[in-house]
């Protein structure tokens, strides 16, 4: 059950960094709708809902996402919707419902560092970056790998280029969480082929990437790219499936979600 | 603690702790057409409008509704009528448990959708789960409102 002490709206984002230093037991509220999936005790509620973190805007190098802005902003914004053939808005639909994503934001799915996360998987395709109040600006990627970091999401950058992208998932029901998900981006300097929910949180596959960059994209090299990406990442179990089955699905999601973009031109 | 909101078009105080989610508060304020169904962002039983966007209230925390304005169906209930009455021209309901939350999600995509073909309409209402209509009737009644076919 959850349960917190207190609930603050703080005024800067230093106010937040010194409420978070000083109470382990503190956390930053994002959307709030995955607090009530499990057990938790928060001491002090931070909440940033009214620091102006609600936006997207962009200059001719790279889009910004405040960590405020709701799934459903970034589905629905015509800087974002449409970005590298509208992956993110693909990504983004199939998360349970309008209503949802109206409260889920992109700074909490960020700093939540979801493994069932499909927003995430696109992300990572795109070359997210994140910037942080403490850590500066940093690879999303890397953030992803350092779970141990304790910061606050400010808001996340993505490329402006002529990149295509493309997203695939596999789901026991419509709108229940991916049993796996995966992004790919053909770019100016290679490819990018991402797969999440593995259950593990969402990776590139450098060997998949590799092998693109080296062959080229058709037919075989895509079906060759899920191939290498069932092969090089780790797949596990939990309720949804096996890692077995998922190491299956994995060649499946890959190519399609790469023949989409060799179809796109 | 006491927050500040309009309801309905109303200033009303509400009175809950941190922690608390706007479905109970609601509930426990009297706003019984809000249903608490799997309270945890699942079944859209308990949608809403915040500030006119439709919202799950099982998952939003009432500390955060200062200030801003809260629909329930009641405070569009001449539009739900019309809406009530499609439902009951196309049988389209049993329990009839979901359907305040269904009615506050398509009357908020009346307001966001322009002529939604049945795939937009089925996307869109994808977070508003009905265990006894089998929605057929339902997207009739849905398309009839809409004046979509």
């Amino acid at each position: 059950m959850l349960h917190i002490d207190r609930h603050l709206f703080v005024a800067s984002l230093d106010e937040a960094a010194a409420l978070l230093a000083a109470d382990p037991h503190s956390a930053v509220l994002g959307g709030c709708g995955f607090l009530r999936l499990g057990a938790r005790r928060i001491g002090t509620a931070i909440d940033l809902s009214r620091l102006d973190l609600d936006f997207i805007r962009a200059d001719e190098a790279s889009i910004e996402i405040g960590a405020m802005t709701s799934l459903r902003t970034v589905e629905t914004h015509p800087l974002t919707a449409a970005l590298a053939g509208g992956v993110l808005a693909r990504a983004l639909a199939p998360i349970v419902g309008v209503q949802l994503r109206h409260a889920l934001t992109v700074g909490g799915t960020v700093a939540g560092r979801y493994p069932f996360s499909d927003l995430l998987t696109a992300l990572l395709a795109l070359d997210a970056r994140v910037e942080l109040h403490a850590g500066g600006r940093i690879a999303l990627a890397d953030l992803l790998n350092n779970p141990s970091r304790r910061d606050i999401v400010v808001r996340v950058l993505l490329p402006r280029d002529e990149r295509r992208a493309a997203f695939a998932d596999l789901r026991r029901s419509a709108t229940d969480f991916p049993l796996l998900n995966a992004a790919v981006a053909r770019c100016a300097d290679g490819f990018r082929v991402v797969v999440g929910s593995r259950p593990g949180r969402a990776r590139r596959s450098p060997a998949a990437e590799t092998h693109l960059a080296d062959h080229g994209l058709d037919r075989a090299t895509a079906a060759e790219a899920g191939r290498l990406a069932a092969a090089e990442l780790p797949f596990g179990d939990n309720p949804r499936g096996s890692g077995a089955y998922r190491q299956s699905v994995c060649p499946v999601l890959v190519q399609r979600a790469l023949l989409e973009v060799l179809h796109a031109g | 603690m006491q927050v500040d909101t309009r309801i309905n078009g109303c200033p009303v105080t509400l009175g809950c702790a941190a922690g608390e989610f706007l479905a109970t508060t609601l509930r426990r304020s009297g706003y019984l057409s809000v249903r608490q169904g799997c309270d945890t962002g699942s079944c859209g039983l308990c949608t809403v409008w915040l500030d006119g966007r439709p919202v799950l209230s099982c998952c939003t925390l009432t500390a955060r509704v200062g200030g801003r304005e809260i629909t329930t169906i009641e405070g569009v209930a001449e539009e739900a009528a019309a809406f009530a009455r499609c439902m009951a021209a196309e049988g389209a309901e049993q329990c009839g448990f979901c359907t305040p939350g269904l009615t506050m999600t398509v009357l908020a995509l009346r307001r966001e959708l322009e002529a939604p073909d049945e795939e937009a309409i089925n996307r869109y209402l994808a977070g508003n789960l009905c265990r006894c209509s089998g929605y057929a009737g339902q997207l009739r009644a849905i398309k009839t409102f809409l004046g979509v076919g």
